[in-house]
C-alpha cells in the first residue's frame, strides 16, 4: 500500500515532527514498505486468532494503594528550562 | 415546532485513592505545585507504570452498585494528543475493554416516578495535570500534581430529555459514589466533572438530531443552566432553518453565555492502540467477592430504611438518605433524641439553613449529632420552648457551652409547666386587663377570638421571664375566658 504525501504530512504534524520535503520522498517510500508489511499481516486468515492485547502471556500485577514517592521535586526542577514558584513553565497555551 | 431533547452525559469521577494510578505519590489535596509529582508523573525516560489496585477495586465497586457487568479481563490504551499539562504525550485509558460494563442507574423524579437510565459502560484512565494561564511573562505554568490521578469515565446512554432528569441523574450518581467512599463528591475541587452531550430532534422523531457537547460542568446549578441555554440555542438555530454543528462547546457560569472550543472538523485523532507498558488486568472472582462484601449501604436502601425504622415520610427520607455523611449525622440525633420526626426537622430545619449561612458542610458542622440529640430530647419532653430550643441551639453552635442542661440551667432556659403557677399568672394578668376580658367574651367570630388571645401571651411571658409554657398558657386562657 503507498502512503501519499498529505499523509506524511498529517501525522507529522500530529506526532510534532517537522519534516523537509526531501526528507518527505524518503518517508514515502520507508513508510511505503512498512505498509506492505501489515498488508501481508492482513491477509493472514485471523478469524480462529482471539486479539492479542500483549505480546506476554501474563497478566498485570496490582501494587497497594500506599504512599512510596517523597517529594523530589528540587531535583526534577533542576532539568527544566524554566520554573517559577514551584510551576514547569512552557510556551505559553491558547486555548 | 415541537422538539424533543436528547441528553447523554460523561461523568469523570476522581476516584478517592491515597495514591496516584501508576505510581506511589499522594493525591491529597491542596500541596504545593509538583511536590506530588513523581518520575513516572513526570514521564521520565525508563519509568514504567503500576496499577493501583484500589483504583481497580473502586471501580469494580461501582460496576457492583450499578448492577453492570464486570470484566474479568481488561485492557489500557494510549489516546494520544499533544499537551504541556499530560508529560507522557499520551493519556492512560480503556478504550475496547474497559473494566465496567453495562449498567443502569434509577433516577427518582420530582412527580414521583422514576426513571431509569442506562450506563453504557465505565472505565479506568487517569486525570491529567493543571495549567496555569496566568501571566508567567507571557508563559503557561503547569502543576503536575493532579497528573496521574485515578479517574472513572462513566459515560450514559442518551436516555435523559430534560434538564431535570440529567441534574437527577448527576444528582443520584454523586449520591451513589460518595455513599461508596469512591469519591469524596467535592465538586469545586473538580472532585466530578461533567460533560453534557445534547441534541434536539422534531418531536416523536426517532431519528437522533446532530449533538453537542458542553464540557468541564462542575456544579449542579451550571449543569442546569448549560442545559437550558443549549436547548434554547440549539432551538433557535433549527426554527431559523439553521444546520447543529457538531463541536465542543465551553460554557460559563458567570456570564451565562457558551462558545465553541473546536469543531468536529478539527478534532484531534486520537491514534488509540493497547498500552504496551500494562498488561491485560485479569480479576479474579475472589477480587470482585470481596469488593462486593465492602459494598456499604447504598442511598436507595437507606431511603427505603428511613421509612421502615424510622416512620419518615417518602420526602424526608429522601432528603436525609441522599448524602452519606447527613445520614449517619441524621443516625446520630436520632439514637440520642429518639424523636425521629422532630430530628428530620431540626437537621432538615434549623441545623441546614445554619450550615448553609455559614458555607460549612456536615462535616464542620459545630453542633455535633449527639448534642444536637440532647436538645431534641429537652424539645421532646417540653422543657424547652421552641424559643428556648432555639437559644440552646445558638450557645452550641458558637462553641461558648458543650452540653445542652448546662445551657439550660446557666440561662434559664426551663420551660415552667407546673399549671399552678400558670394558672396564677394568667389570673394575675387577666386582672390587670379587664378591657382586652371584656372585649374578647363579647367577640363572636372565631378569627378575631384567636388573634385577640395572642394578645394575652405577650404579658404572660414577660410575667414567666419567657419560660412559660405556651401551650399550657393558652389552654388555662381559653378555659378561664370561656368557662
Amino acid at each position: 500500500m503507498a502512503i501519499s504525501r498529505e499523509d506524511i504530512e498529517k501525522v507529522a504534524v500530529l506526532a510534532r515532527i517537522q519534516v523537509t520535503d526531501e526528507q518527505i520522498a524518503g518517508l514515502e517510500t520507508d513508510l511505503g514498505n512498512i505498509l506492505n508489511l501489515v498488508d501481508q499481516l492482513q491477509a493472514a486468515d485471523t478469524d480462529a486468532v482471539e486479539p492479542l492485547a500483549h505480546p506476554l502471556d501474563a497478566v498485570q500485577h496490582l501494587r497497594a494503594d500506599v504512599v512510596s514517592e517523597t517529594d523530589q521535586r528540587d531535583a526534577f526542577q533542576a532539568l527544566a528550562p524554566a520554573t517559577e514558584e514551584g510551576l514547569y513553565l512552557v510556551p505559553r497555551v491558547i486555548e | 415546532m415541537q422538539w424533543d431533547v436528547v441528553i447523554g452525559l460523561e461523568i469523570h469521577v476522581q476516584l478517592a485513592t491515597q495514591t496516584k494510578i501508576f505510581s506511589g505519590s499522594s493525591t491529597a489535596y491542596g500541596a504545593a505545585p509538583n511536590t506530588q509529582a513523581s518520575a513516572v508523573d513526570l514521564a521520565m525516560p525508563g519509568t514504567l507504570p503500576v496499577l493501583n489496585e484500589q483504583a481497580v477495586r473502586y471501580a469494580v465497586m461501582f460496576g457492583l452498585a450499578i448492577d453492570a457487568e464486570i470484566n474479568r479481563r481488561s485492557v489500557f490504551d494510549r489516546k494520544n494528543y499533544f499537551y504541556p499539562d499530560l508529560p507522557k504525550g499520551y493519556q492512560t485509558t480503556q478504550l475496547d475493554h474497559p473494566v465496567v460494563g453495562a449498567g443502569h442507574l434509577d433516577v427518582d423524579l420530582a412527580d414521583g416516578t422514576s426513571k431509569r437510565v442506562r450506563i453504557h459502560h465505565a472505565h479506568l484512565e487517569e486525570d491529567a495535570g493543571k495549567s496555569l494561564h496566568e501571566d508567567f511573562h507571557g508563559m503557561t505554568g503547569i502543576d503536575l500534581n493532579r497528573a496521574g490521578t485515578p479517574l472513572i469515565e462513566v459515560v450514559t446512554e442518551p436516555d435523559m430529555n430534560s434538564a431535570e432528569e440529567a441534574v437527577g441523574f448527576a444528582r443520584k450518581l454523586h449520591s451513589l459514589v460518595t455513599s461508596l467512599g469512591i469519591c469524596d463528591g467535592d465538586m469545586s475541587q473538580g472532585s466530578l466533572r461533567f460533560d453534557v452531550n445534547i441534541s434536539l430532534k422534531p418531536k416523536g422523531s426517532t431519528v437522533l438530531g446532530t449533538r453537542t457537547e458542553t464540557k468541564n460542568l462542575n456544579s449542579f446549578r451550571f449543569m442546569e443552566q448549560a442545559i437550558a441555554h443549549e436547548v434554547e440555542r440549539q432551538m433557535d438555530l433549527l426554527e431559523d432553518g439553521g444546520r447543529i454543528v457538531q463541536e465542543t462547546r465551553l460554557y460559563n457560569g458567570d456570564t451565562g453565555e457558551s462558545r465553541s472550543m473546536r469543531s468536529k472538523e478539527e478534532a484531534n485523532d486520537y491514534r488509540y492502540f493497547p498500552c504496551p507498558d500494562l498488561l491485560p488486568v485479569v480479576l479474579s472472582e475472589e477480587f470482585i467477592e470481596d469488593a462486593r462484601q465492602r459494598l456499604p449501604e447504598l442511598p436507595d436502601a437507606r431511603k427505603a430504611r428511613f421509612v421502615e425504622q424510622y416512620g419518615l415520610n417518602d420526602y424526608d427520607a429522601s432528603q436525609l438518605s441522599t448524602d452519606a455523611r447527613l445520614a449517619s449525622y441524621f443516625e446520630e440525633v436520632v439514637r440520642r433524641g429518639k424523636d425521629a420526626k422532630l430530628s428530620a426537622n431540626w437537621v432538615q430545619g434549623e441545623l441546614s439553613a445554619r450550615l448553609n449561612a455559614d458555607e460549612k458542610s456536615i462535616q464542620e458542622s459545630p453542633v455535633s449529632g449527639s448534642q444536637l440529640g440532647d436538645l431534641i430530647v429537652r424539645v421532646a419532653d417540653n422543657t424547652l420552648s421552641s424559643a428556648g430550643a432555639r437559644k440552646v441551639f445558638d450557645a452550641l453552635w458558637s462553641g461558648t457551652h458543650q452540653d445542652v442542661d448546662t445551657i439550660i440551667a446557666d440561662q434559664g432556659l426551663k420551660q415552667v409547666s407546673d399549671t399552678g403557677a400558670l394558672e396564677q399568672m394568667v389570673d394575675e394578668v387577666l386582672a390587670n386587663l379587664p378591657d382586652q376580658v371584656t372585649q374578647y367574651r363579647a367577640e363572636t367570630d372565631a378569627n378575631k377570638r384567636k388573634r385577640l388571645l395572642g394578645g394575652f401571651m405577650g404579658p404572660l411571658m414577660k410575667a414567666s421571664k419567657g419560660q412559660g409554657n405556651p401551650k399550657l398558657f393558652t389552654e388555662i386562657l381559653r378555659s378561664k375566658l370561656e368557662g
